[in-house]
């Protein structure tokens, strides 16, 4: 069975995870509506930028982060003279990676549902009387919805299951840094096996029992599906 | 509120595409823009509802300024008081037909008591036992209807519409024509109505103004304009003029009705409706023949008395010939052999013989 550090690391993932998924809606819609809709030239940059942590090892990911943050790099540097001391292997440094790792899971389906929109129901909704945040409200969020839904879920079990960057920014401290997937490393490590089902095969039926729900709700609405 | 109440004035440059028009329309009345697709037709009524932002500009309506490039004015969209009917309903998918028609509605008042208002437009536009649906479950000529009631409940100053019956069938189309010929009669708002069909512009227009290519062909009253002959429309085989006229009085035994119009009168088939009631006729040039001397016996009802004031030769052997009968034009197409033959010439008092006649409404 699961034993107290188990639930301990159980217990920080979802804080992580709640926290960071919290973060990445705040910041994503506002980045995936100006993606879905400006013309700049900046546009193909930022798009790559985003989508970065798809692509690339989450131990340069995380390395990078490491460099950034220490006490040497330009981050490191801005939050010590904050008074906020260095992030790396802290709770705070945990998330801020979690949110750049995950936000592409997050900004993905918010951007596609925000070009499936199309101008359209804006400029009726603007003949109407209302005011592009008025329109935001009263139209996008609502048609958008199963975007929300899909970056949400996409978003929160992302950085359930994030290892490498967890590892190299935050690495092993026990309630601080030590998430599910490093406590199941753990297990590993030191040949328990039995502990480590107990936790692999519980991340396993809740990953898949999430994105099966996620997909049987996204089926009734086709038109909005981000991700087909 | 006076006549030639409406200024619009944009320069836009899309590239390889130049838009530059410069407008006085009427303050009330139907306002036709036509002209084949790419002519700039919803280009201008874009820029009149601010969806566009042409950065050379202005536009006023009946002492409204929206926008003057001059003094850096520009209202946007939502703060114009105006309705606006899209080529696709555009209906918003998430609300139902009530919910559409209220969207605007709370945002220009705070007052609950807007139901009265809400049955008379849905009544008149035949859409109040469509309420609870959601779009997905209209036809298209109902969707349409309930953008219309959508955009007319807001007492707008202005009513724009861009092909609203562009993407129906000819069936939908008949469906919803008769609700925009109401809509003059029942709101006395000026409607801005753009299309690329002849026959619904002879159907709706007061006013016409033709586009091309990103510039005014030509802009006028409906019987001016249409009758003009230095514009290609007098030239085509469904050149025709049309003619708002009053029905004065029936003649059951023959199926006919007599209507009145400025300067003379004419037999129609007979209409089912009462005397002083409006109707528009359509003459087609190729239905009016000329003759110099009154005939005296002819088959024909319909002879009116008419002076040449214009005449021009097109290329496949006809002549258009331009015809006032009152304070209205005419036109006609003969051969140019007779035109010859007759020595048609401009300041001409001649007949004009009238073969057939279309009804609009």
């Amino acid at each position: 069975m699961l034993n107290e550090a188990d639930l301990a690391a159980l217990w920080l993932t979802f804080k992580i995870a709640s926290l960071s998924t919290t973060i990445m809606l705040i910041v994503g819609t506002p980045l995936a509506w100006w993606l879905a809709r400006a013309q700049s030239r900046w546009k193909g940059f930022c798009n790559a930028l985003v989508a970065l942590p798809l692509v690339l090892p989450p131990t340069v990911l995380g390395f990078y982060l490491l460099i950034l943050m220490g006490p040497n790099g330009v981050v490191g540097q801005i939050t010590e003279t904050l008074g906020l001391g260095t992030l790396p292997f802290t709770f705070g440094g945990l998330v801020v990676a979690s949110v750049l790792y995950s936000m592409p899971f997050v900004v993905q389906p918010l951007q596609a549902s925000f070009s499936a929109i199309g101008r359209q129901p804006l400029e009726a909704a603007a003949t109407l009387r209302a005011s592009p945040l008025d329109t935001f409200f009263s139209i996008v969020l609502p048609l958008a919805k199963p975007g929300f839904l899909t970056a949400t879920i996409l978003g929160f079990t992302h950085t359930v299951g994030e290892f490498g960057v967890v590892l190299m920014v935050g690495g092993n401290i026990p309630g601080i840094t030590r998430v599910v997937s490093v406590q199941i490393y753990n297990h590993v490590e030191a040949l328990e096996y039995p502990q480590t089902h107990w936790l692999a095969g519980g991340l396993l039926v809740f990953s898949f029992t999430v994105l099966f729900i996620l997909y049987s709700v996204l089926k009734t609405q086709p038109a909005a599906q981000p991700f087909k | 509120m006076s006549i030639g109440a409406i200024t619009a004035r944009f320069q836009l440059n899309y590239g390889d595409f130049q838009f530059d028009v410069d407008l006085v329309l009427p303050g009330s009345g139907v306002t036709v823009l036509l002209g084949s697709s790419g002519c700039g037709k919803t280009t201008l009524l874009r820029c009149m509802a601010g969806l566009e932002h042409p950065p050379h500009g202005k536009f006023s309506i009946n002492g409204n300024v929206w926008q003057d490039s001059e003094k850096n004015l520009f209202l946007p969209t939502y703060q114009r008081n105006l309705g606006y009917v899209f080529q696709e309903a555009n209906l918003f998918p998430h609300l139902t037909v009530l919910d559409n028609l209220r969207f605007g509605l709370k945002r220009i008042s705070k007052q609950p008591f807007i139901n009265d208002k809400l049955t008379a437009i849905t009544t008149l536009l035949g859409i109040n036992l469509l309420l609870d649906r959601m779009p997905d479950h209209l036809s298209g000529g109902e969707k349409q209807r309930v953008a219309i009631a959508r955009a007319l409940i807001l007492n707008p100053t202005i009513l724009l519409m861009d092909e609203p019956l562009a993407s129906l069938d000819s069936r939908r189309k008949q469906e919803v024509m008769p609700y925009l010929l109401t809509l003059q009669q029942e709101f006395n708002i000026p409607i801005v109505y753009v299309t690329h069909s002849q026959q619904e512009a002879a159907q709706l227009a007061d006013y016409l103004v033709l586009l091309e290519n990103g510039h005014v062909q030509a802009s006028g009253n409906i019987n001016e304009t249409l009758g003009r002959i230095d514009l290609p429309l007098a030239k085509e085989k469904e050149a025709a003029v049309v003619w708002q006229a009053v029905i004065t009085s029936h003649e059951p035994e023959f199926r006919l009705t007599n209507v009145d119009f400025k300067g003379g009168s004419l037999s129609l088939p007979m209409v089912d409706a009462p005397p002083g009631t409006k109707q528009r006729v359509q003459i087609h040039a190729r239905d009016v023949s000329i003759t110099l001397q009154a005939p005296s016996q002819t088959s024909i009802l319909n002879v009116l008395s008419a002076t040449i004031t214009g005449i021009t030769d097109d290329l496949d052997g006809q002549t258009v010939v331009q015809l006032q009968v009152g304070q209205l034009t005419l036109l006609s197409h003969v051969t140019r052999k007779s035109a010859q033959l007759l020595a048609l010439k401009i300041g001409l008092l001649v007949f004009a013989q009238i073969k057939g006649t279309s009804l609009l409404h």
